[in-house]
C-alpha cells in the first residue's frame, strides 16, 4: 500500500516536470541505444572476423610433427644406462608425416561424445607450372562432405561447384589468388609437380576464397583420393585429422588427452590462434567502455535534474514530512523518480538500440575478402539487452541516491519557518 | 473533565545563533479533548518555536512532551512521523498544498499514508469534510486555481482527514483578509463544537483569541497567563 502511494507521488512529481524528465530520460535512452548498437555491431564484427579463422580451423588438430626423436637409441641400450650420453648432429628421424593407424584413431575419436565431427586431411606442397614459371603452393586433400559440414567449405567456393571435387576425377579447386596467377578458369587444366618430382594434370572445378588473401594465393583443394594418387601413397595415407568439438573451450583439455592416448601431436585452437582472442577482448572492452561512459554522463544528467527538483520541491517535501511521511518515505519517493527515469529511458533505449542495429543489419557490406557477407554483421545477443537494462537501472539508482538522501534530510521546520 | 490530549512539561529550548539565548523557558501546559486554545504574544516571543516542538517536528529541546498520553520525547524520526500522521493535524500560515495533486488528492495524502481504511471509505471521509467546510465543488480542482481562503479550508480538511487528536495552526488566518479569516475561524469553531476537536492555534489577532475557549499568553519565552 505504502509502496503504491510512494510510486503515485513519485509519478505526480515527475509529471509536473515532464519536460526535464524527458530530457533526462532521453539521455539514458541515447546511451543505452548507443551501448546496444555498439556492442551488437562490434561483437557482430568480432564474430565475423573470428569466423574467418574459427570456422575454418579445427578445434583440435592431430598430426605428426617432423622433429628429432626425444629418446635416442643409445638411451634405450641397457649397457649404457648409467653413462652420460653425448650425441652430436642429431637428425629428424621421423621423416614421415603420415598418421599411423589413422583409420582406428578416427573411429575412436568419432565415438567420443564431446566431438562434433572430424575431417581427415592431407597436406602436400607442390609447384604449379605455368609455362616456364613455377608457383609454390599447397594442395589439401579433403573429404569434401565432412569439410563442408564442419568447416563450411562450400560457403567459400565462389565459383564452380564444391561437389565436383568428388564427382569429377582428377579435379582441383584453386584459391582465388592462385587462379588469377595461373589464369585458370573453370574447366581449364593446371599442371603441377609434386615434391617427389612427379607431374600431374588436374582439371579446375572451382575457385575458393577464404578472405585471407595470402592463403588464397597458395592454397588449393583436391579430394583425398586425388592427393593420395599424386603423392603415390596408399589409400589410408592421412597427414591431419581435424576435430571439431561441441564445446570449443574443451579443446586444450582434449588436445592433451588425444596426445597421450594416440601418441600423436595435438594442437588446440586456443594455442594456434591466441592473437584472435586478444583482438576480440580488446574490441569488447572498447564497446563496454564507451557504453558505460555514455551512461555515466546520462547519470550526471539525472543527478542534476533530481537536485534541481529537490530545491524546487522543498515546500512539498516539508509538507509531506509535516503530514507524517518519514525521511525514509521521502528518500524512496526520490529514488523512485530516478528509477522511473531509468526504466523509461532504459526501455526506450533498448528498443531504439534494437531498431538501430537492425537498420545497420540492412546496410549492404560487400567485400571481396568476405564472400558470404552481404550486409554489416550484427550480433543480436539478448545478454547485451539484459546488461544494458541492468546498467540503466544501476546508474539511475546511484544518480538518485545522493539527491534522495538530501531530500530525506530536509528539516521541515527550517522550510516552514523560512516562508 | 476531558482527557488530556497534549501536555508540555518543563520545556526549554535554546538557540546558539549568533549567541546562546533561551527561546523557551519552563513551558508547562495541557490541552484537553475538545478545547479550542489560542496562543498569543509579541512577535519573536517564541510561539512558532513552541508549536514546532509540540508538533514533534522539532526534537531539539529539553523537557517532556506527551501526545494523547504517550511520551514523544526521545522517539525516533520514523515513529514521530507516524504520530504526526495519525494524531496531529497541522495548518500553516502559507497554505502549503501540493500543486502536483488535485484538492481531493491533497486531502487524501495523509490518509493514504495511514492506510487504515479502504479507498472508498477515505473518499467518503474527504467528501464529508469538503461538504462540512463548504468547498465540495472544489474537489477536482488544482490548488493553483483556489483563493487564499479556499486553500486554507482545504488545508484544514487535510488536517482533519485522519481524525487527529489535535489540530495545530501557526497563524492560519495571518495571510487572509477579514472575510476569509472569519470563515476560517468559523470553521475551527464548528470543528470544536461538532466533533469535539481539540485545537491549538497561534494568532496575532486579539479578536480571534477572545472567541476561543482559552488563551495562552507568552512573553519572552515564558507563559505568563493561561
Ligand atoms: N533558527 C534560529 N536560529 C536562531 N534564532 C532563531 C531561529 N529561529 C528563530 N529564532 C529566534 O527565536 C525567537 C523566537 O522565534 P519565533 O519564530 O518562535 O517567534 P514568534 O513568536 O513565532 O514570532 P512571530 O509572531 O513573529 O511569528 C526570535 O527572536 C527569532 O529571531
Ligand atoms: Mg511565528
Amino acid at each position: 500500500m505504502n509502496t503504491r502511494l510512494i510510486i503515485q507521488i513519485a509519478y505526480s512529481l515527475l509529471m509536473a516536470r515532464w519536460k526535464q524528465t524527458l530530457v533526462a530520460a532521453i539521455g539514458v535512452t541515447f546511451s543505452i541505444t548507443m551501448f546496444i548498437t555498439l556492442l551488437s555491431f562490434m561483437t557482430g564484427l568480432n564474430k565475423l572476423l573470428d569466423g574467418l579463422v574459427i570456422n575454418r580451423t579445427p578445434h583440435v588438430r592431430l598430426f605428426n610433427e617432423i622433429r628429432p626423436d626425444s629418446i635416442q637409441p643409445i638411451q634405450k641400450a641397457p649397457g649404457y644406462r648409467s653413462h652420460y650420453h653425448m650425441v652430436r648432429s642429431i637428425k629428424s628421424g621421423n621423416s614421415r608425416q603420415e598418421i599411423y593407424n589413422s583409420g582406428a584413431i578416427m573411429e575412436r575419436i568419432a565415438q567420443d561424445p564431446r566431438v562434433l565431427g572430424l575431417a581427415p586431411k592431407i597436406t602436400t606442397p607442390v609447384f604449379f607450372n605455368e609455362g616456364n614459371i613455377e608457383i609454390t603452393g599447397v594442395v589439401y586433400g579433403i573429404d569434401i562432405e565432412a569439410e563442408s559440414r564442419l568447416f563450411f567449405f562450400t560457403d567459400y567456393v565462389v565459383k564452380g561447384q564444391a561437389a565436383d571435387l568428388k564427382n569429377v576425377s582428377n579435379s582441383i579447386i584453386l584459391g582465388k589468388g592462385l587462379a588469377d596467377k595461373l589464369l585458370a578458369d573453370i574447366g581449364d587444366i593446371v599442371q603441377l609437380t609434386t615434391s617427389q618430382g612427379e607431374q600431374f594434370r588436374l582439371k579446375v572445378v572451382g575457385h575458393f576464397q577464404s578472405g585471407l588473401q595470402e592463403l588464397d594465393k597458395t592454397q588449393s583443394f583436391a579430394s583425398i583420393k586425388t592427393v593420395q594418387k599424386i603423392m603415390g601413397k596408399a589409400n589410408n595415407y592421412i597427414t591431419d585429422i581435424q576435430v571439431k568439438l561441441t564445446d570449443i573451450n574443451q579443446a586444450p583439455k582434449l588436445a592433451k588427452e588425444f596426445n597421450k592416448v594416440f601418441e600423436i601431436d595435438a594442437e588446440d585452437i586456443q594455442t594456434a590462434n591466441s592473437q584472435f582472442e586478444t583482438g576480440t577482448s580488446v574490441r569488447n572492452i572498447i564497446s563496454y567502455a564507451v557504453g558505460i561512459t555514455l551512461l555515466v554522463v546520462a547519470g550526471f544528467g539525472i543527478y542534476n535534474i533530481l537536485n534541481m527538483m529537490i530545491y524546487e520541491k522543498m515546500d512539498s517535501i516539508a509538507i509531506l514530512k509535516a503530514t507524517g511521511f518519514s525521511g525514509k518515505d521521502v528518500n524512496r519517493i526520490f529514488i523512485m523518480i530516478a528509477l522511473g527515469i531509468g526504466i523509461f529511458g532504459g526501455l526506450t533505449g533498448l528498443l531504439m538500440g534494437y531498431l538501430l542495429s537492425s537498420l545497420i543489419d540492412q546496410i549492404p557490406f560487400n567485400t571481396a575478402a568476405l564472400p558470404t557477407v552481404t550486409t554489416y554483421p550484427i550480433n543480436y545477443n539478448p545478454v547485451y539487452y539484459f546488461i544494458g537494462g541492468a546498467f540503466s537501472l544501476i546508474t539511475t539508482y546511484f544518480a538518485g541516491f545522493f539527491p534522495a538522501r538530501k531530500a530525506s534530510k530536509v528539516d521541515p521546520v527550517v522550510i516552514i519557518r523560512g516562508k | 473533565m476531558n482527557a488530556v490530549i497534549l501536555e508540555a512539561k518543563h520545556i526549554y529550548k535554546q538557540f546558539y545563533d549568533p549567541v546562546k539565548f533561551d527561546v523557551l523557558k519552563d513551558i508547562n501546559f495541557q490541552v484537553r479533548a475538545g478545547e479550542f486554545v489560542s496562543v498569543i504574544g509579541k512577535s519573536g516571543c517564541g510561539k512558532s518555536t513552541l508549536l514546532y516542538i509540540l508538533s514533534t517536528m522539532d526534537t531539539d529541546y529539553q523537557g517532556e512532551l506527551l501526545v494523547d498520553g504517550v511520551k514523544m520525547t526521545g522517539k525516533k524520526e520514523k515513529e514521530l512521523a507516524a504520530v504526526r500522521n495519525e494524531k496531529i493535524g497541522f495548518v500553516f500560515q502559507f497554505h502549503y498544498l501540493l500543486n502536483e495533486f488535485s484538492v481531493m488528492e491533497n486531502i487524501l495524502l495523509p490518509a493514504r499514508k495511514l492506510a487504515k481504511k479502504t479507498e472508498a471509505e477515505l473518499k467518503e471521509r474527504a467528501h464529508f469534510l469538503l461538504n462540512k467546510l463548504d468547498i465540495s465543488k472544489l474537489a477536482e480542482k488544482n490548488p493553483r486555481q483556489l483563493s487564499g481562503g479556499e486553500k486554507q479550508r482545504v488545508a484544514i480538511a487535510r488536517a482533519m482527514v485522519n481524525e487527529p487528536a489535535i489540530i495545530m495552526g501557526d497563524e492560519p488566518t495571518g495571510n487572509l483578509d477579514k472575510r476569509n479569516s472569519e470563515i476560517v475561524f468559523a470553521t475551527f469553531q464548528q470543528l470544536a463544537q461538532e466533533f469535539n476537536q481539540s485545537l491549538l492555534i497561534v494568532t496575532h489577532d486579539p479578536e480571534f483569541a477572545e472567541r476561543t475557549n482559552r488563551i495562552i499568553e507568552m512573553e519572552d519565552g515564558r507563559i505568563i497567563r493561561q
